[in-house]
Order: structure tokens, then sequence, then C-alpha cells
């Protein structure tokens, strides 16, 4: 498809016009406050009616196929090229990242964290903004890497500046555990420069997403794959975080500020996941299938371990951090069945565990700021002494431990499934095995967010805030929230929104790498 | 007496000198304005040792153009892409060293027209250095470099401090000249020339003699002092402490490059053959120097300190190419020479940040940072662009260089080239935790004192800044800039 006139901007409007927006604030003077949040959620909703248009001008019938796509020249030198496109596993994440930001703007409106300096908090947020958009649509892996990389000094300044008490610790902790893996990723990426060939043998020497897809590491042997293939699992596993290099994800959660939680959990892990499946996965498939076992072990072990984790902690914003390590476990499990199934599922439940898990930060952040404290055995009686807020609770726990109905059940009830009959050959008694401990796991989530809901919503309020008054959901929340309650309810009565536009890149994916391990 | 006066002055291409000579006229100007109009010209001289540098881009820019290779002296001394390309590096590095010492200078009621002749003087040497094909030349290139940063190092004479930098940058410097001086000796009675290209012949050819694995060894050695590399690096952080903060900074740029220049030529013209030698070598240093310099980094408290730690273990990033040099030469030469031009900006970069800060606080420790983000956000995001660039962090410049030096890597291929790349990697994420300190003084914590009067900025510092900031984030978002450079400079002797 020839992208022509308008189309051929759309993307780089989408990825930059928030980095414009940062520039214009950082111009103003501090003073005109007004001003400067108006700019910066201006340049935020223009990139989102961006993505709307992108979403409109989408061609779901090829949903397979790379749109709206821009080849222009960047790095000659090392052949890497300023390469965007979007296809149907991009565009649910780039929509969700596209819509993420403003409401948190919107959130941050009035409530900027100590120690205060709007400008600072929206200029970090837009770059950050920049860096998400721009990994979910480049084709480059020089470029994905740059983006990939953005993303980090702006949250690390985010939980650093405006984190709780033991902010610096885990902004470090944080930027140095993905730091490592980026590293290492890098390796990867060149690795996969230097001997990627194609099919008559001939070097490629490119960094270009799109070739390296089709060539599916034909050219490389097995061992030379499952060694690239750690690199890169070391970089996107840090990122999800799967276990054992989870822990800076509790930390960098439970003392970053709530707008700095909801973006990590709804986009940034994301970047993680998504790099399994459009990088990892189709460029080395035979890495992949060897891997595969050992992703799946990792991922039950997250899902029991963070499900464990759950029901040990006193802090409820920790609580949900480990919520998301278990998570993430699901989704990852269904990556590593290499099926078209876990796959879809694994993309499903990356939308819904950003939509949840971000709309459980917030709760969280707002309960903090009324209660000014988060631990568990302090709070009670949300229910009535903020009867709103208490419901929002409990419908984003229900939908967390995946209910049907709600979005949080297509993400988990197909991984599960789809572990019954792994893809690519992979041994089925082992992943048999990984689905009987998959499903315990969400028991343990029943558990830990029914107790979680009990402990904190029903009852009477606890004595210290019995005579408070606790304010309910204000109009700024309302806004910033009302989105992901909508489409939570609406990706679960309507699971197909997503599955139908994520279903052709994967099927295509999982098409190559079953062929490849027929072919052994 | 006939035979003598038969000596008939060798050809020399004018154009191809007229950079040197330009230099060399501007250095002599500065002292015969100043011995004419003594203290009136003060105020002169940093503006005309700057108009010097500029003068001297001038027949650099017209000799690119042209675009022919001149050699001249037998070879000795060669005029091509790569030469020129970092004689430009080092005028500009100079330029910017000249804007932050300004005020430094005059503040400090230090003589002038003295540092900025020798300034002038040491640049000469680098400029020469990076034409040099031969072991005389080189050695005088470097003692011309060295001399008047010895005499810099000691400028706050004053200063106890000052005092014992320069003495030990001496001392250490002239040790080293001696151990590469014997080295070059030995090489020259086994090869009977000191042309590089002769040299490469002969020691190629004598793979079991001792003597040529000794000869190649000194003068490694020599030139690892010069680029402070572990374990030979013991005198950069008292020198760097020491020497007044502009000079620390030339230092740490301008000098370092200019010892990996000659590096380059020795080990990529004159020891091509001897890989055998020559990667374990580095491959040990590289590694060594990049931990080590990290490792002690963590633990600094002044920032001066700790920005020569980590300036140590960015020189060990620099020497990772070396430990690849038979295998992918190109690349390697490529991705030393992006790593020295992208590095020149963001540490002479940070460095203006520190005199800047200095200006307010009088004090190098990190802990006088504190709140540095409320009282001079430009200042402090002027530092965190340039020390996420140290760390490698995109969008700001020192990604790339790193890349390149992965890139050289996994060009040559290999379990060992691979494991030397685990070893960048891990460094990275140790560099980053000590820039992570500053970074974190600045921006979390509350100023020291409550003291938060802003920071007064003179027009030549903001100057430097400008030009630092610009070529750091440009580096970082159009590499193809400064990867244009590195690939044309690839030596013309290896056929790039």
């Amino acid at each position: 498809m020839e992208v022509t006139g308008f189309d051929t901007w759309v993307l780089s409007l989408a990825v930059f016009l928030p980095l414009v927006g940062a520039l214009i604030v950082m111009l103003i003077p501090k003073a005109y406050e007004t001003e400067l949040k108006l700019v910066a959620l201006g340049s935020s909703l223009i990139a989102l009616v961006v993505g709307a248009y992108i979403a409109i001008q989408f061609d779901y019938g090829a949903a397979g196929e790379l749109q709206f796509v821009v080849d222009k020249g960047w790095i000659d030198v090392i052949n890497s090229r300023y390469i965007v496109g979007l296809d149907g596993l991009s565009l649910p994440l780039l929509l969700l990242s596209l819509v993420v930001v403003p409401l948190c703007l919107i959130y941050s409106w009035n409530h900027i964290p100590d120690p205060g300096n709007p400008k600072a908090f929206f200029v970090l947020l837009l770059i950050l903004s920049t860096g998400m958009n721009g990994s979910f649509v480049s084709q480059d892996m020089i470029l994905f890497f740059v983006f990939f990389e953005v993303v980090l000094l702006p949250m690390y300044f985010l939980i650093g500046v405006w984190g709780g008490e033991d902010r610096r610790y885990a902004s470090l902790k944080f930027f140095l555990y993905t730091l490592f893996g980026s590293a290492l990723m890098i390796i990867s990426f060149l690795a996969l420069f230097f001997l990627s060939k194609d099919a008559s043998g001939q070097l490629l020497q490119t960094f270009d997403m799109r070739v390296l897809t089709d060539v599916a590491g034909v050219g490389i042997i097995k061992s030379t794959q499952v060694w690239i293939f750690a690199g890169l699992f070391m970089g996107f596993g840090i990122k999800v975080p799967m276990f054992p290099f989870h822990t800076w994800l509790p930390d960098a959660h439970t003392q970053a500020p709530t707008v700095g939680s909801v973006i990590l959990a709804a986009v940034l892990l994301k970047l993680g996941t998504y790099g399994f499946i459009r990088i990892a996965i189709p460029f080395l498939p035979e890495g992949a299938i060897a891997w595969a076992p050992w992703i799946g072990l990792l991922a039950v072990i997250g899902i029991i371990y963070g499900a464990l984790g759950c029901l040990a902690q006193k802090d409820m914003k920790r609580l949900i951090a480990f919520s998301s390590v278990a998570h993430m476990g699901f989704v990852m499990l269904g990556i590593a069945t290499l099926t078209d199934f876990g796959i879809n599922a694994a993309v499903f439940g990356m939308v819904a565990h950003g939509l949840i898990t971000g709309m459980l930060f917030f709760v969280a952040g707002s309960i903090k700021e009324r209660y000014h404290t988060l631990e568990i055995a302090r709070l009670g009686g949300l229910l009535k002494s903020a009867p709103r807020m208490g419901w929002i609770l409990g419908f984003a726990s229900m939908a967390s431990l995946g209910l049907p109905g709600l979005a949080g059940f297509w993400g988990e009830f197909p991984a599960i499934l789809s572990a019954y009959n792994p893809g690519a050959g992979l041994s089925e008694e082992v992943f048999r095995v990984y689905m009987v401990i998959a499903a315990i796991g969400t028991v343990l989530a029943a558990g830990y967010l029914l107790w979680l809901y009990q402990r904190t919503a029903f009852g009477e309020p606890t004595e210290e805030f019995a005579e408070q008054k606790i304010a309910d959901v204000n109009r700024d929340e309302w806004i910033a929230w009302m989105p992901f309650l909508i489409g939570i309810v609406l990706f679960g009565v309507w699971p197909n929104l997503i599955f139908n536009v994520t279903d052709d890149v994967v099927s295509g994916i999982t098409a190559s790498v079953e062929a490849i391990a027929a072919g052994n | 007496m006939e035979a003598l006066l038969a000596f008939s002055r060798p050809a020399l291409d004018w154009h191809a000198l007229a950079p040197e000579l330009t230099l060399l006229a501007f250095g002599t100007l500065i002292t015969v304005v100043d011995i004419i109009w003594d203290d009136r010209s003060k105020q002169a001289m940093p503006t005309l040792a700057g108009i010097g540098l500029l003068a001297t881009l001038l027949p650099v820019i017209t000799l690119a153009l042209d675009g022919t290779d001149r050699t001249m002296f037998g070879g000795a001394y060669v005029i091509d892409d790569f030469s020129l390309v970092l004689k430009a590096l080092f005028l500009i590095s100079g330029y910017v060293v000249i804007l932050m010492s300004v005020d430094y200078i005059r503040d400090g009621d230090y003589y002038e027209n003295e540092y900025y002749t020798l300034m002038l003087t040491s640049l000469l040497g680098m400029v020469m250095m990076s034409s040099s094909r031969d072991l005389i030349s080189v050695f005088v290139a470097l003692e011309l470099l060295s001399i008047p940063a010895y005499m810099l190092a000691a400028w706050r004479k004053g200063g106890a401090r000052s005092n014992e930098a320069g003495l030990k940058y001496y001392l250490m410097g002239v040790f080293a000249s001696a151990v590469m001086l014997y080295g070059m000796s030995l090489v020259y009675g086994l090869a009977g020339s000191t042309a590089f290209g002769a040299i490469a012949e002969e020691l190629g050819s004598l793979d079991s003699s001792p003597v040529a694995i000794l000869g190649i060894l000194f003068i490694l050695i020599g030139f690892a002092f010069k680029v402070s590399a572990v374990p030979f690096h013991t005198w950069a952080p008292d020198t760097y402490e020491g020497a007044p903060t502009p000079v620390t900074a030339f230092l740490a740029v301008a000098s370092k490059t200019a010892g990996m220049v000659a590096l380059i030529q020795l080990v990529f013209v004159a020891f091509a053959g001897r890989d055998d030698v020559v990667q374990p070598f580095f491959w040990l240093i590289a590694a060594l120097t990049m931990t080590i310099g990290n490792l002690i980094a963590l633990r600094q408290t002044n920032i001066v300190r700790l920005l020569a730690y980590s300036g140590v273990a960015q020189g060990g990033f620099m020497l990772v190419p070396f430990a690849v040099a038979a295998d992918a030469p190109a690349r390697a030469v490529e991705a030393v020479v992006i790593y020295m031009a992208i590095y020149a900006f963001m540490n002479l970069g940070a460095f203006t940040v520190v005199l800047a800060v200095a200006r307010k606080t009088r004090s190098g420790e990190i802990d006088s940072y504190g709140g540095l983000f409320q009282y001079a956000p430009g200042l402090a995001v002027a530092m965190t662009i340039f020390l996420a660039a140290l760390a490698g962090i995109p969008p700001a410049g020192g990604w790339f260089a790193k890349f390149g030096l992965f890139r050289a890597l996994l060009d040559a291929g290999g379990g060992w080239a691979a494991g030397l790349g685990v070893v960048v990697a891990v460094n990275t994420v140790i560099a980053f935790a000590y820039y992570a300190r500053i970074l974190g003084q600045m921006w979390f914590q509350p100023a020291p004192d409550g003291d938060e009067r802003p920071v007064v900025m003179t027009g030549s510092l903001k100057a430097a800044l400008a030009m630092t900031i610009i070529a750091t984030m440009a580096f970082g978002i159009l590499p193809g800039l400064v990867g244009h450079f590195g690939e044309v400079s690839v030596l013309s002797a290896l056929g790039g």
C-alpha cells in the first residue's frame, strides 16, 4: 500500500507532538502555570486525535501488514533508517499509550505531588510519551532502541523527584536493572545485524525489522540463536519484569508518584512483552522454541510468587505491584506457548492489565492522598466513607482477578487454555503442568484481591479516620478514570475488538515459527 | 664544509603545513603583544587565542575540501582525512577550553599571556600528532603537547595541590616517555627504520623475537600512561583534582585524545602484523581500565575526582576497539574516532557545568550540587544531558559512541570479542550508578543551607555550554553527523 500525503506524517506526529509540546512548555516561564498545563495537555490531546485518525484510517482488512509506513534515511553509516509503521499488534498498544498520557495529565492537574513544580512534571510526562509511542511504531531496531531508552530518564526523575520516602533507592534500582537489560539487548541487535542472512545465504547487514521478520532467522545456526535470544531475553524480560528480575518493580511502583505508577503499569511494562512478540520470537524462531519452556517456567513461577507476595503485603500499592508480577506472568505464559491463541491472549492481557492495574494505581493514589497512608491495616470502610471510590476499587479488583465479562478475563483465561496445547512441537506435558499451576494462580489472585477489598472497603472506617471527612471521587478523577472504566467493560463484553485486530499479525508470526519447527 | 652547505631543505608543502604555521604564528603573536603592551593587553589575550584557533581551522577546512593526501619528510608527516578530522577535533576542543578559561584565569589573577601561549603550544603538539607517521615525529609531537601541559597543571602556583598536580604529572609523564623511548629504540634496532610502514614489515616477520615483543609492549605502556589506562592511571585523579578546572578539562579531553591518536597509528599501522601481542594486551588493559576506573569512581565525593575516574573508565571504553584491531580494523578505527569526538563534547560540557557551579558554591563536593534543579534549572538540565551522554543513554550523544564499540566487537566476532562486549555492558551499568549520584543530588536534594541564590553565568561559559549541548544532542539524534567523520577518517593505510 502506497502511503501518500498527510498519511505519511501521522505516525511521526503521534510520536513527536508530545515532544514538541514539551519543548514549548520548557520555554514558558514557571509563573504561567495554567498556560503551560494547557499546552502540555493540548499537545497530548492533539496526539490522541491523530491516534484516533490512525485508528479510523487503519485498514482492518489488512491488519497483518504494516500501514502508514515511512522509510527515510537516518544514520546511513550504520545502515539504520527512520522506519515507522503500524500493524494490528502495534495499534492497540499505541492507542493505549496515547490515551493514558492525557488522562494522567488531567489527573495531575491539581494534584502535583510534593515537591510541586508542575512544569518539570508535565515536561517529563510528555517526553515519556514520545518514547513510548515511538517504541510501538519503530520498525528499525536502532530506532526502537533509542525510543526504548528515551523512557528511562523521565521515569527515573518522576520516581526520584516526586516519589515516596525511599525514592532514590527505588529510582536507581529501576534504572540500573533496565539499563543492564538494554545494554545486552543492543549487543543482540548488533549480532542480528551481522549474522542475519537471506534465503540465498547473502549477509543482510540490516536493522530493518520488516526484513528480519521475513527471513525469520534463516542462516543463523540454532546455538547462536539461543545466545542472541538470551541477550534479548535479558533486555525485554527485565522490563516485563519476569521472575527473578522483578525485584525492581515493587520498589519502583511503591515509591513512584501515582501517575508514574499508572504509566509504568499501563505502558512501560508492555514494552518488554511487545519486544518479545515483535522482535525476539519472529527474528529468532529457533531460539524462541529452545527458550519457550524456560520462559514458561519463569512465567508460572512469577504467577505463584507474585500471588504469594501479594498475600504477604501490608501496603496496598505494593500489593498491586506484586499483582502486576503475577499478571505479567500470565502474559508471558501465553507468549511462551508460541500458539496463535496464546499470543493473542497475551496481547489482550497487555491491554487489559494496562487498563485494570492502571485503574488500581489511580485509586491507590487517591486513597493515599486522602488518608495519607496505604497501610491496609489502617484503612477500612471505604464503601462507607467514600462509596463511589469504594465501588470503583471493587470493580477494578473484580476485573483484575479475571471476572468473566470484564477485560481481565480475556487476557488470563485463553493464556491458561493455550498452555494445554502448546505450539511448535513444545512438550505438552510440561506446559500442561504450567497450565495447572497458572490455574492455581488465578485462585490465589481471587484470594488476595478479595481479601484486599474486604480489608479496605468493607466494615466501618477505622477509629483513626472515623471522624474525618473523606472526599469522594472528584471531577478530575472522574474524567481521568472514566475511559479506563469504559475500556474495561467494553473489552470485557466485546473482546473481538482487540482479537480481530491482533490476530492477523500473531498468526503470521506463529505460522513462521511452526514452519521452522516443522522443518527440524 | 662543502658537504654541510650542500644541505638542501626538503620540499615543503606550505598549504599542508598552514594549520601548524598559523597556530605557531598566533602563539608568538600573543607573546609579542604582551611584551609590547604589557598589562593593557591582558583583556585581549583570550580573544586572540580564540581567533588563533578559529583561524587555524580555515586551512584545515581548505585542505579537507582539497581532499588529496599529502606526504612530507619521507612519509613522516601525512595530511589525510584521518589527520584533518582529528586536527579539527583538537582545535574545537581547544576553543571550548579557552572559552572555559576566560573568567577562571582572569578572576584568579593568573598570568594570562603565558597561559594562552602554552595552551596554543600544547595544541600545536596535538595537531602535529595527528599527522605523524614515524617514531620520531610521534615523539616530538608528544613532548610538544606534554611539556606545556605539565606547566599548565601547576598554574595555581600558590596552591599546594596544584603544585602536586603539576609535579606528579611531570614525573609520571617523563617516566612514561623514558619507557616509551626505550621501546622505540628496541623497535628501531630491529626494524632499522623509524617509519611505521617499514616497522610493520619487519616486525611482522619476527614472530618469535622476544625483543620485538618487549619493544612493542614498552611503547604501548608508555602511551598507556598518557591515556591513563589502569594500572598506569594513578597520576590522573590527583592531577585532575589539583589542576585548574579548565586545564583538567583540557587534559581529560584533548591530551587523552592525542594519546589515543598516537595509539591508533602505532597499533593499526606500525604493529599491524602483531595482533598476537596487541590484541590480548588491549583486551586486558581495556577490561581493567573500564572496571577499575568505574569501581573507584563509585566511591568519590568530589565531583572533579569523580569525573577524573569516570574519564579513566571512558578511556577504557576507547581502548576496547584496539582489542579487535586486527580482526576488524576499519570498524575499530571508526569506533575510536567516533568515541573520541563525542567524548570530547560531553566531557567538556560536564566540566563547564562544574566550573559554572563552582563560581557560586566555591566547592567541588558532590553534596554542594543539592537543589541545583531548583535554583539553576538550566544548568541542571545541561548537566543531566552530559551525564546521560557519558552513561550512554539515548538520545544524548554517548549512546552512539558505545554503539560503535559494540559494532566493532561484533563485527570481529568470536567469543573473546563477545566477552569484552559483556564487560562493556556491565560497566555501562556501573557507570550510571555514580553519574546517578550527581543526578540525584541535583534533582532530588534540597540546596545545602537553603542557599538558593542563582548561579551567575558569564558570556563565555554560556557559549561553551551552548556549543557542547548542541554537539552532544546533535550527535545523539543524528549520529550520521559524527559517523560520517568516523567513516572517512579510517586510516588510508588501512585502505579505507
